[in-house]
């Protein structure tokens, strides 16, 4: 089976996002940059279902030249190839440009299985995989907290916020996985040093056939127009513990003024 | 000039979404206030959209709607804007809520915005309202229409004012090519998850508390304070607690009367989600934390040691 993941290379989630003032876009720091670990869940269902019944495993990507590192992550894992849309007409895609150009790439190589997670980490939008299953003429299949995967169809359990259904769809298809599918591997040495040999393939929009003025800034029917400081900072009250735990004191103290000790 | 407003509304159980109900105050503020019902419903849940605002209910009841995903529930919508031309669609943050909107994005071919707090119109130009980076919020417009927006829950409050609505039964028929992704079975979940909605005190760890070992600390001031406890996205993810736990832009979004943040940095996904609480307590060894900046009272020191001194002192009374 070809199944094609979806992945994102996305601001360490642990360092504070910034918002660059003049081009209103969050600013993308390479050396603080990771495969989003939300895409290391649909890369292990895909490679478990490929090393035990055969198949290929391609990363996709869409970003500019440092994302390559997301996709040798990818195959460090286990990914066989790899394929990047590098290109300055698709920065600044809104979900649906960014979908148009992923959909692109994904009908060129026709696969059984499309894979993504369920939202990225640094917009948290989830709106593109659902996108992409419509552009893509596909089921979409969300959420999965279980997969189970066959050779025609795919069943998974669907997070709700009661519990969860069962739902099926017969393949090809679209899913989206979380975090619940199970624990992803870490790449092993020998994984990390096959990466750097495996290939990515480069493209740009016009090499998939996609018009230009559909994605990228020039496409985008969302636009920012001010960003603005949340709140005003709280005038709170802070203070350094001693590293004897002596600050106990000033939190007791605080939550007996708030009538809540 | 009168706008139209629509909400995506959803049926849970017997009764209209508690989410679905709050967007109707939204559409109120902004136009006339319509619902799009796609799921058999009962008069009484139909009834109580009508009180929560929806001047018109467009309902489409065939049973096959909560039987398949998305796919039919899109193409009936989109029929409905094409003869219906809504300025504005509300959809809440549920996931059968966002399954439809993203399909919808790419079968209308507009922009959308998720996450929204809130939606204003200056003149015709509609301005959105979302977190955008840390300690920021964008304004955000949208060129095309109709304008497609998710909005947060308790962005919000619903609110029964008495309305009847009229009923316009929807007829478009189901296209069988739709029906690709089946519900075979529904499971409810006795929640045996903390009850985050409801707590006044919720008391919540993130990746400073180093190992899950230490999640019971949390467990334990939460009980300490008679509150319930909580949890960031990346110890969730990583395992340590389960997903009902989660508070956060993807988790719950809460409002207790103390937030105590042990061991959180304050990244965008968890302070969208707490950032309403009345007073914050955050602890964490990063004095540069981004937490700080919305506490009451912060506390730069180790959880591991502040924690545990805490919960003793608690202990004693």
């Amino acid at each position: 089976m070809k199944i094609v993941v979806c992945v994102k290379h996305v601001p360490d989630p642990n360092h504070p996002m910034v918002v660059d003032a003049g081009t209103k876009r969050l600013v993308r720091n390479p050396a603080q940059s990771i495969l989003d670990t939300a895409d290391e869940y649909s890369l292990e269902v895909a490679l478990q279902y490929t090393e035990a019944n055969g198949g290929e495993v391609i990363a996709l990507t869409m970003g500019p030249a440092a994302a390559e590192d997301a996709l040798r992550r990818a195959m460090a894992m286990g990914a066989g190839r790899a394929i990047h849309i590098v290109d300055d007409a698709v920065a600044g895609s809104d979900a649906l440009g960014t979908a148009r150009v992923l959909a692109a790439a994904i009908r060129a190589e026709n696969p059984e299985l499309v894979l993504c997670a369920v939202e990225s980490t640094d917009a948290y939008t989830g709106m593109v995989p659902g996108a992409l299953a419509e552009l893509l003429d596909l089921p979409q299949v969300t959420f999965a907290r279980t997969f189970d995967l066959t050779e025609s169809q795919v069943s998974v359990q669907r997070a709700t916020d009661t519990g969860y259904q069962t739902i099926q769809a017969t393949l090809p298809a679209l899913v989206t996985v979380t975090a619940s599918v199970g624990e992803p591997r870490y790449p092993s040495f020998k994984g990390l040093m096959a990466a750097k040999r495996k290939p990515i393939e480069a493209k740009t929009a016009a090499d998939l056939g996609v018009d230009a003025s559909s994605v990228g800034a020039a496409g985008a029917q969302e636009h920012v127009s001010a960003v603005t400081k949340v709140s005003e900072e709280k005038q709170g009250v802070k203070v350094t513990d001693d590293g004897t735990g002596d600050s106990v004191d000033a939190i007791v103290d605080f939550l007996k003024k708030i009538q809540v000790a | 000039m009168s706008r139209t407003v629509w909400v995506w509304t959803e049926i849970a159980g017997d009764a209209p979404h508690k989410l679905s109900l709050e967007l109707l105050t939204l559409a109120q503020k902004l136009g006339s206030a319509e619902a799009v019902v796609l799921h058999p419903a009962s008069d009484a849940a139909l009834a109580s959209i009508g009180e929560h605002g929806a001047s018109v209910i467009h309902h489409g009841s065939d049973a096959r709607y909560a039987e398949y995903l998305t796919e039919p529930q899109v193409a009936t919508l989109a029929a409905l804007i094409a003869a219906g031309a809504p300025d504005l669609i509300l959809f809440s943050s549920t996931q059968d809520s966002r399954d439809v909107l993203a399909r919808l994005v790419a079968r209308l071919g507009v922009g959308v915005v998720a996450n929204a707090t809130d939606v204003t119109y200056d003149g015709d130009s509609i301005q959105i309202t979302t977190p955008y980076g840390a300690e920021t919020t964008g304004t955000v417009t949208l060129s095309s229409g109709p304008h497609l927006v998710q909005i947060r829950p308790k962005s919000f409050a619903a609110e029964a004012t008495g309305g009847t609505a009229e009923i316009r039964p929807v007829t478009t028929a189901i296209d069988e090519r739709t029906l690709r992704v089946k519900v075979l079975e529904q499971v409810e979940q006795a929640s045996d998850g903390p009850n985050l909605d409801d707590a006044s005190i919720i008391v919540s760890g993130g990746r400073g508390l180093g190992q899950p070992e230490n999640y019971q600390l949390i467990i334990d001031l939460a009980q300490r304070l008679g509150g319930a406890p909580g949890a960031t996205r990346a110890i969730v993810d990583a395992g340590w607690v389960p997903y009902s736990h989660q508070v956060g832009q993807t988790g719950k979004t809460v409002k207790p009367t103390v937030y105590v943040a042990c061991g959180i940095s304050g990244a965008i996904q968890h302070i969208a989600g707490m950032k309403g609480s009345k007073y914050i307590v955050a602890i964490n060894s990063d004095p540069d934390a981004p937490i700080f900046d919305l506490a009451d009272l912060g506390v730069v020191g180790n959880v591991l040691t502040i924690v545990p001194k805490l919960n003793e002192r608690l202990a004693q009374g």
